[in-house]
């Protein structure tokens, strides 16, 4: 019997991941897809964990916006908060990173203390 | 996120207990939320409370806005689970997929020469009889079974305790002429129309599938289906 305790549309953990890396001793940010509106790869929920020397796991879209997703996370990490990151075509940033797909994301980055 | 809400979070997922995060994208305050048979102080408004409850039934994540305040309610639900009836061939194929799409997947054969470790070498499969398997871990809404072994004496008693299940997807193998017979025992047992017609027979979507791993693709596609309340 396989044993999973993930969210089902997930294979990945990313919470035990967090967890985890900040048990090394890492800084860590978590990054949600908490809205999407039109095509988007992948779906509310969807999470990706990013810690301070740029190792990350998970995806908030399919690749396209997660540079700059990371380099938002790490601003988190040093200057904590939290950010409401919106990227789709209307967007003018979202054709630098490239959200290719035609759909718009926002995404939530938070540090995990 | 705080440590001590992730811990909380991780350990409530690892006890297969549903589980929502709330939070408030404008500061990031969050709270957790479990599910309805749960006494929680969380904190939170019984109107957030409650929508939290109702994410976490109909197992959909998002946005909700209370006053004047955007929250994200993140539901975890423990796994969607697949029970087998049957460790034959289909099986294999099926074990796979089923894996693959995020299914806990329990395989349960009595008959020991099907059950055989070296068949499915990543699944254990249970050799005690179906109603006694899941009479230990009941079938709810989460819950996908399908029959396959073709044999009455098993796949019949798997059914009649599913029936009385809230399972999701109920499937069972055979022929249009072999489907018929089963429901014909089912009725004598005591089941309703509304209640026999949970039962998806011939298994599968219709693909023309032929080889056990492409009737596994349609079973899972059928399954798939349903949980997404799209099935026919």
């Amino acid at each position: 019997m396989s044993d999973k305790s993930h969210d089902s549309d997930d294979s990945e953990d990313i919470l035990k991941t967090a967890a985890a890396w900040r048990d090394q001793g890492k800084s860590v940010a978590l990054a949600t897809v908490v809205a999407t509106w039109g095509s988007s790869p992948r779906p509310v929920g969807s999470q990706l964990v990013i810690d301070e020397d740029g190792r990350f796991q998970g995806s908030v879209s399919g690749g396209c916006i997660e540079g700059a997703v990371i380099q938002e996370a790490k601003a988190v990490m040093t200057g904590g908060g939290v950010r409401s990151l919106e990227f789709g075509v209307s967007d003018e940033q979202a054709w630098e990173v490239g959200l290719a797909c035609g759909g718009t994301v926002r995404v939530f980055v938070e540090r995990v203390e | 996120m705080k440590r001590t809400l992730l811990d909380q979070l991780n350990a409530a997922r690892d006890g297969k207990r549903a589980v929502a995060v709330v939070t408030d994208l404008a500061d990031g305050a969050q709270a957790l939320v479990y599910g309805a048979d749960t006494e929680a102080d969380s904190g939170l408004a019984p109107a957030v409370v409650a929508e939290a409850r109702r994410a976490l039934t109909t197992d959909r994540s998002g946005p909700f806005e209370a006053e004047d305040r955007t929250l994200f309610i993140h539901v975890y639900n423990p796994p969607l689970r697949l029970i087998i009836v049957g460790a034959v061939h289909i099986t294999q194929a099926l074990a796979q997929i089923a894996d693959i799409a995020g299914y806990a997947v329990t395989i349960i054969d009595p008959r020991r020469g099907f059950a055989q470790s070296a068949r499915f070498p990543r699944f254990t499969v249970a050799t005690d009889w179906p109603d006694e398997v899941m009479k230990a871990a009941p079938p709810d809404g989460r819950t996908a079974i399908v029959t396959l072994s073709h044999d009455p004496k098993i796949d019949d008693p798997a059914l009649e305790t599913v029936l009385r299940s809230p399972a999701f997807y109920i499937g069972s193998l055979g022929s249009k002429r072999t489907h018929g017979k089963r429901l014909a025992r089912l009725r004598e047992k005591g089941f309703g129309e509304a209640e026999l017609a949970r039962i998806n027979g011939p298994i599968g979507l219709d693909i023309g599938a032929k080889s056990p791993a492409e009737i596994a693709v349609s079973v899972m596609a059928q399954i798939t289906q349903a949980r997404h309340g799209k099935g026919s």
